[in-house]
């Protein structure tokens, strides 16, 4: 177990309201289960008691505390699903994994669990596996899914999927292109960025997927604090219009064309941006995808 | 100070009196079971059920959590009252038979039977030991985990806590392990043991101070006469 893990995850999160669910939630990401020494240090550390943190534990039914396989297949028994033969498709599942639900395959790479509604109740036997939702799922469909998930779902590709697209933005002050062409993110050119904080500098670097929130950065900034953002070639700062939805911190400006304004939030670790598209005509969207 | 009327009744209580401390004030008795002088209302087995407000705005709430209000109207036997604290207590007795608590509410509210699935569980959730734990003797080693169909009392990861002191305070103030009814007949549901048992107090004279959990004790009465 990682002390200082635990207690990095505990100091960022000790003063938020509800501090005890992100925590335990951001050990969960890190360890894929909460460990009994990872409860017993946050109690220590958040000076609760264990008995506490155990109750919110237990009584989510996102947090779990064994561990967990690497994918981890939810099959929805919920009402909808249910009447369209979900419980099939939970058994065909069991029985091709060689497991109940609840529990994990013994080379640790499958979790299977069932749920109760996945919010697709139209889609109809839902099944979600690490993220991918499956609908209609039939038992024939089932060995599929599971090789699927063995090989890795691919990240969705920009040049077959629509909504992702990219974008080439300038600085408003000195319009400079902000595009580096030298250092790729997600296999396109990144979105070059001077940040400072508290005195320590650092350059980020943005994919310039439009939908992407891949980033980069060789400053060691903590996460969740508000960050200045720069222009790298005249090293002023970017203004600011807007206020970040997600967040309320204040966002950074960036051309991107003529017609549109690209934002981003300064608080380093959330993802807020936005696309500002002022006169949304077609020679503005055409410009702006580049 | 704030007036309010149970059954009929005006009386006059502080603010932040609870609806059970007035009734209990007045002297209409309403049974409690998750309720315990020194540890904060928690409302968990709603046996204190009692009728407020009128008319077709009249609702049942429990006693033991709800505060006093200016000109309420309260019943605490009410047909309403009697028909839910009935099917509490049958609830009850479906989770938790063995308990002779549970037993004598059955009795004395006159419970001739339950007609849910039986089942013998030794915790019915009340929460008493865990607010003893963490109010009175500051430990905090036990509390409530899971949820739902799942949810129980216990320490973390069932290992023993290294903050009891073994006090014994969860056992002595639990409604469901501490007395335990011990009747042959475990696939019914309403023991009614001791009303059906000539007690042997009666026959010899050596029990007559031993302990006795009968309350109120027919020998007692019998031999007083
Ligand atoms: S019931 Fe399965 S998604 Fe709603
Ligand atoms: S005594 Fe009031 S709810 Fe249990």
């Amino acid at each position: 177990m990682d002390e200082q893990i635990i207690e990095k995850v505990v100091i960022e999160h000790r003063d938020s309201l509800g501090g005890i669910l992100s925590i335990l939630t951001e050990i969960q990401s890190k360890f894929g289960y909460l460990p009994q020494d990872a409860l017993r240090q946050v109690a220590k550390k958040t000076d609760s008691s264990l008995t506490d943190i155990y109750a919110v534990a237990t009584f989510y039914k996102a947090f779990s505390l064994k561990p967990r396989g690497k994918h981890l297949v939810s099959v929805c028994l919920g009402t909808a699903c249910h009447v369209r033969g979900a419980p099939k498709i939970a058994d065909e599942f069991s029985r091709q994994l060689g497991i109940k639900s609840g529990e994990t395959t013994r080379d640790k790479e499958f979790s299977f669990e069932t749920v109760n509604c996945l919010g697709a109740c139209a889609l109809g036997p839902t099944v979600v596996v690490d993220n991918h939702y499956f609908s209609h799922v039939t038992t024939a469909k089932v060995q599929h899914i599971i090789e699927q998930a063995r090989k890795g779902f691919q990240q969705s590709d920009p040049r077959t999927d629509h909504r992702i697209f990219k974008i080439q933005v300038n600085c408003p002050v000195c319009n400079h292109t902000l595009m580096d062409n030298e250092h790729e993110i997600d296999g396109a050119a990144s979105i070059k960025l001077a940040a400072s904080s508290s005195g320590k500098k650092g350059t980020i670097r943005l994919s310039s997927l439009y939908g992407s929130s891949s980033t980069d950065s060789d400053g060691d900034f903590p996460k969740g604090n508000v960050i200045s953002i720069f222009c790298p070639y005249c090293r002023e700062e970017l203004p600011s219009e807007l206020i970040c939805p997600e967040c309320g911190a204040n966002m950074a400006m960036m051309t991107a064309g003529k017609y549109a304004t690209f934002h981003i939030c300064s608080r380093y670790g959330c993802l807020g941006h936005m696309l500002d598209i002022t006169s949304q005509t077609q020679d503005s969207l055409k410009e702006m995808k580049g | 100070m704030i007036t309010l009327t149970i059954n009929g009744l005006e009386v006059s209580v502080e603010e932040g009196t609870t609806i059970l401390e007035a009734a209990e004030f007045l002297g209409f008795p309403i049974p409690t079971l998750c309720h315990m002088e020194g540890l904060t209302p928690y409302g968990a087995c709603r046996l204190c059920v009692v009728e407020i407000g009128e008319g077709p705005g009249a609702k049942l709430v429990s006693s033991c959590t709800y505060r006093a209000e200016q000109g309420l109207k309260v019943r605490t036997s009410s047909a309403r009252v009697m028909k839910a604290r009935a099917m509490i207590i049958e609830l009850l007795l479906a989770s938790c038979p063995q308990s002779k608590i549970i037993q004598d509410l059955a009795s004395k509210y006159e419970i001739r039977q339950q007609r849910f699935r039986q089942e013998y569980e030794d915790c019915i959730l009340c929460g008493r030991c865990v607010r003893m734990c963490e109010e009175q003797m500051m430990a905090k080693a036990i509390g409530f985990r899971g949820r739902g169909q799942n949810r129980s009392i216990g320490t973390p990861f069932d290992i023993p806590s290294d903050v009891c002191r073994q006090c014994g305070g969860c056992i002595y103030v639990c409604p469901a392990c501490t007395l335990r009814c011990t009747y042959t007949e475990p696939e019914k549901a309403i023991c009614g043991g001791c009303a059906n048992i000539s007690p042997p107090c009666i026959q010899k004279d050596s029990f007559n101070d031993l302990m006795c959990y009968m309350d109120p004790c027919v020998a007692c009465e019998i031999k007083k006469q």
